[in-house]
């Protein structure tokens, strides 16, 4: 086995031993037991597995934990610690959620949007959350959530 | 029989509820049995209990897949009694079918089913407290009134809180008769309460079963034959034990178990593994050789479902007479949580956790397998990540059950994209013969006709059990077509193939209605009538629906000028108890079409809260807008082609159509919501596609339309 390898999640300094190929994804929730990333497809076709690398989204599922090494990782159950708690007060606001399942995935690549574009418009905001899928299609709502935390918002029925 | 108890000390601690002194209440959400039919006696399988704090605590039976359920049961007890809502919990009943009777949900039941009985044990717990209070102030009841967990004597000013009443409550009888309140004294019900299960989905704490970890346990997949029915010949799995983390290979009924210290070394594991499989009689169907075989059966005589006036056949002279095929393909269910249980067989016992939509089900099927007394099976019930009615049957529980038992460990058994693809219960596949007589003088519908043909679900899951009888389910959407047309015909052909199907969101309606509705406006275009007016004029007898098809009708400004491409289109259909009707908006340019935006306009009778219609409406749409536009499962070899996202892909976000929800106000009988929804999209868009372009599309998805390409406005 390669030597450990040091992880930074959500602030803290974690050191395992698994395959540098492992995907991130299952470092985070098989050995890590950060449960809140979630697996949908393993290939990159959802986003429902996104996290933060240095505060960029990537899909921990085609990201083999080497490279993840060294860097910052931002999970879900980071996310309240970091100036982006305001889209999950959002998320609140508008009932965004149904089954839940995708919403760790849509928060992480909402909160990517924000940090590079504060203030986002519809068009962008649609641009950048179309790679992350929503079975219960929770799109519109999401959007509007977006745009509260954005400080964009309409009013709560734009 | 009385419908609400009092819960004796015993249950209650199955309950796993707190403290003595509380007031625990049961009635019962009856589970329909469709089997028996019999009304099963009388076992209270949901519950609310006050404590000494005054903490209400509301047990329901059903399972949350994002449908709100956990809500809306807890908005209907807390409402009655007067709980202040800050201080209630809703949690999921313990799944003990002896305790608490059997478990199921789907067919959009819940509300429908709690929305007399947890009403009348909210009302039930109030008077109690209420009895409790004047003699704890010494006063008369009359003087008393119940308002957000206190009783209060406006007279002194005093009052007392619910906590402090609780002991004194459960220690009187029950009472006689309570009154549930008028519409105008409900706070919480037809209010947009915000959901419970909202805080935990957005930080990651919300606990689906793919997320539960064991001490001990090893992470599962299996290698299943990708032919529907194949069994086992020989395999070699000494690669697949060379991988790193890999621990075991055990046999298990449906194929070769890989476990291994995380979910990546067990699919890596798999694919070492070395399989020769007998792909057995199945291997010769393929997507051609089904659609000849309905067509083949479609000429059949099938089973009368309804038959009432003229033929189109025996329609007066002069008529005119239009014949019309539809068809619609398999399609998967495709949660975004993909199948998964963990299970942990012991001696002489069997814990399992899992998202089901059948834990009864799942739990005494364990229990058979294991030799178990039912009792000895503990199911956990997990939010599910998506349900559409895949999750009612208990195959993927069952199969964690095998693993653990083989291998003697806790096991979490995860389906793979590919997996849950692949291994599903489809939709059914259907042809539509429709016919129809007009009088082109009169320009009245004189006669209808509609041929189901179409595999059953009902004769498949259960060999047997339809026979040659008339399978009801399969003709539903079908057999009570709302319009009041002097002729009215419909039968089925079963058609049944080695593609397993099961009910999929809205079940025979989202078929039946995308035919009937198609067919509708291609009635309409002959009789040179509006699609609008055609719909009005033949509702006559159904005002619910008709009234949500004029309200989607002036949502979407029916009948204003639009741009070259754009066309409008409606459709309406009526299930689960709930009238609902599409309006659609569509532009088509060469080869794409574009759903603008949906008026969805639905009368569910007395609504609990308005802000999850709003949600189940934008999840249907999507739901039945990305099987409508693309949403096909082939078969190649007896097994299927997709197995990913990109081959089956649900609508994305630049797809989504502005929806705007209408709910009509009502106080008619409450219906179901999870499910209305999907029925009329489909034929709301295509017959919007021929308002854009002239252009029929009678075979699903449009996708895969013939000329879709060079489709032009
Ligand atoms: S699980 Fe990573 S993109 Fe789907
Ligand atoms: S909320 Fe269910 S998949 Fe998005």
């Amino acid at each position: 086995m390669a030597k450990p390898i040091e992880l930074v999640v959500n602030g803290e300094r974690r050191r395992i031993d698994v395959e540098p190929e492992m995907p991130l994804l299952w470092v985070l929730r098989d050995v890590l037991g950060l449960t809140g990333t979630k697996y949908s497809c393993g290939i990159a076709e959802c986003g429902a597995c996104t996290v933060l690398l240095d505060g960029e989204e990537i899909r921990s599922c085609a990201t083999p934990v080497s490279e993840a090494a060294g860097h910052e990782i931002t999970t879900i159950e980071g996310l309240a610690h970091t100036h982006f708690h305001t889209l999950q007060e959002a998320w609140i606001a508008e009932e965004v959620p149904q089954c839940g399942y995708c919403q760790p995935g849509q928060l992480l690549a909402a909160a990517a949007l924000l940090a590079r574009n504060p203030h986002p418009d519809d068009a962008e905001i649609v641009e950048h959350m179309s790679g992350i899928l929503c079975r219960c299609g929770t799109y519109q709502r999401i959007r509007r959530a977006i745009r509260r935390a954005a400080g964009t918002a309409k009013g709560a029925a734009s | 029989m009385s419908d609400v108890v009092l819960i004796s000390r015993r249950t209650f601690l199955a309950l796993g509820a707190g403290a003595a002194g509380s007031l625990v209440l049961g009635c019962r959400i009856t589970p329909r049995d469709a089997a028996t039919g019999t009304a099963p006696v009388f076992v209270p399988n949901a519950f609310l209990a006050v404590d000494g704090e005054g903490a209400v605590t509301v047990w329901v039976p059903e399972a949350e897949m994002g449908q709100g359920v956990l809500t809306a049961l807890g908005v209907l007890v807390a409402d009655e009694m007067e709980a202040d809502w800050e201080k209630v919990r809703v949690e999921q009943a313990p799944v003990d079918p002896e305790r608490f009777g059997k478990m199921s949900t789907g067919g959009s039941t819940s509300v429908r089913e709690g929305w007399e009985p947890l009403r009348r044990a909210g009302a039930t717990a109030r008077e109690m407290l209420l009895t409790a209070a004047a003699a704890r102030l010494g006063v008369d009841r009359s003087q008393l009134a119940a308002r957000r967990g206190r009783v209060i004597h406006e007279a002194s000013g005093r009052s007392v809180g619910y906590g402090e009443l609780a002991e004194a409550a459960a220690a009187l009888p029950l009472p006689a008769e309570v009154a549930l309140k008028k519409p105008g004294e409900l706070r919480l019900i037809g209010k947009p309460i915000p959901r419970v299960d909202t805080p935990a989905k957005v930080d990651g704490s919300a606990a689906f079963s793919i997320d539960v970890r064991r001490d001990g346990m090893l992470h599962a997949v299996i290698a299943r034959c990708p032919v529907f029915g194949g069994t086992l010949k020989a395999y070699e799995d000494r690669a697949a034990l060379a991988v790193l983390g890999v621990r075991k290979v055990v046999r298990v009924p449906t194929g070769i178990a890989v476990l291994a210290d995380s979910t990546w070394a067990a699919i890596r594991g798999r694919e070492a593994l070395e399989i020769a499989w007998d792909r057995g009689e199945a291997a010769a169907w393929d997507d051609a050789r089904i659609a000849r075989y309905l067509n083949e059966r479609a000429p059949a005589k099938g089973v009368e479902a309804r038959s009432e006036g003229p033929t189109v056949a025996g329609a007066a002279d002069g008529a005119t007479r239009i014949e019309r095929r539809y068809s619609v393909p398999f399609l998967a269910h495709a949660p975004m949580e993909t199948l998964n249980a963990v299970a942990d067989v012991r001696p002489g016992r069997c814990e399992i956790w899992v998202g089901s939509q059948s834990p009864t089900r799942l739990q005494a099927e364990a229990a058979k397998r294991l030799g178990l007394d039912v009792a000895r099976v503990t199911v956990h019930q997990m939010f599910l990540g998506g349900g559409f009615g895949r999750r009612a049957w208990p195959d993927f529980g069952l199969e964690a059950v095998e693993v653990s038992r083989a291998a003697g460990a806790p096991v979490k058994l995860t389906w793979t994209r590919e997996d849950d693809m692949r291994h599903d219960l489809y939709r059914p596949a259907s042809l539509h013969l429709m016919g129809a007589a007009v009088d082109p003088t009169s320009r009245r519908v004189l006669a209808w006709r509609h041929r189901l043909v179409a595999p059953s679900i009902l004769e498949q899951l259960w060999p047997g059990s339809i026979g040659d009888r008339l399978d009801e389910m399969a003709v539903s959407g079908a057999k009570d077509l709302p319009y009041a047309i002097p002729g009215i015909h419909v039968d089925y052909v079963m058609a049944n193939t080695p593609v397993p199907v099961m009910w999929w969101r809205s079940v025979y309606a989202s078929q039946n209605a995308f035919a009937n509705e198609a067919f509708l406006d291609e009635i309409a275009a002959l009789l040179r009538k509006d699609p609008v007016e055609i719909r009005l004029e033949l509702l006559k007898g159904s005002p619910r629906l008709r009234k949500t098809v004029e309200m989607a009708a002036e949502g979407i400004g029916w009948g204003r000028s639009l741009p070259p491409g754009h066309g409008l289109g409606i459709a309406c259909h009526a299930s689960f108890g709930s009238f609902v009707a599409h309006a659609a908006e569509v532009a088509v340019a060469k080869g794409t079409v574009r759903v603008l935006r949906v008026v969805a306009a639905v009368d569910c009778g007395p609504v609990v809260n308005p802000d999850t219609i709003a949600a189940q409406m934008d999840s249907a749409v999507v739901y039945g807008l990305s099987a409508a536009l693309r949403g096909r499962i082939s078969i190649r070899g007896g097994a299927v082609v997709e197995g990913s996202w990109a081959d089956y892909e649900p609508l994305r976000y630049a797809e989504m159509p502005v929806v705007e929800t209408r709910i009509v106000s009502s106080e008619e009988s409450i219906g179901g919501i999870g499910e209305p929804g999907l029925p009329p999209i489909a034929p709301a868009v295509v017959n919007a596609i021929f308002a854009a372009t002239g252009k029929r599309v009678r075979s699903l998805p449009i996708s895969g339309h013939d000329g879709f390409k060079a489709w032009e406005a």
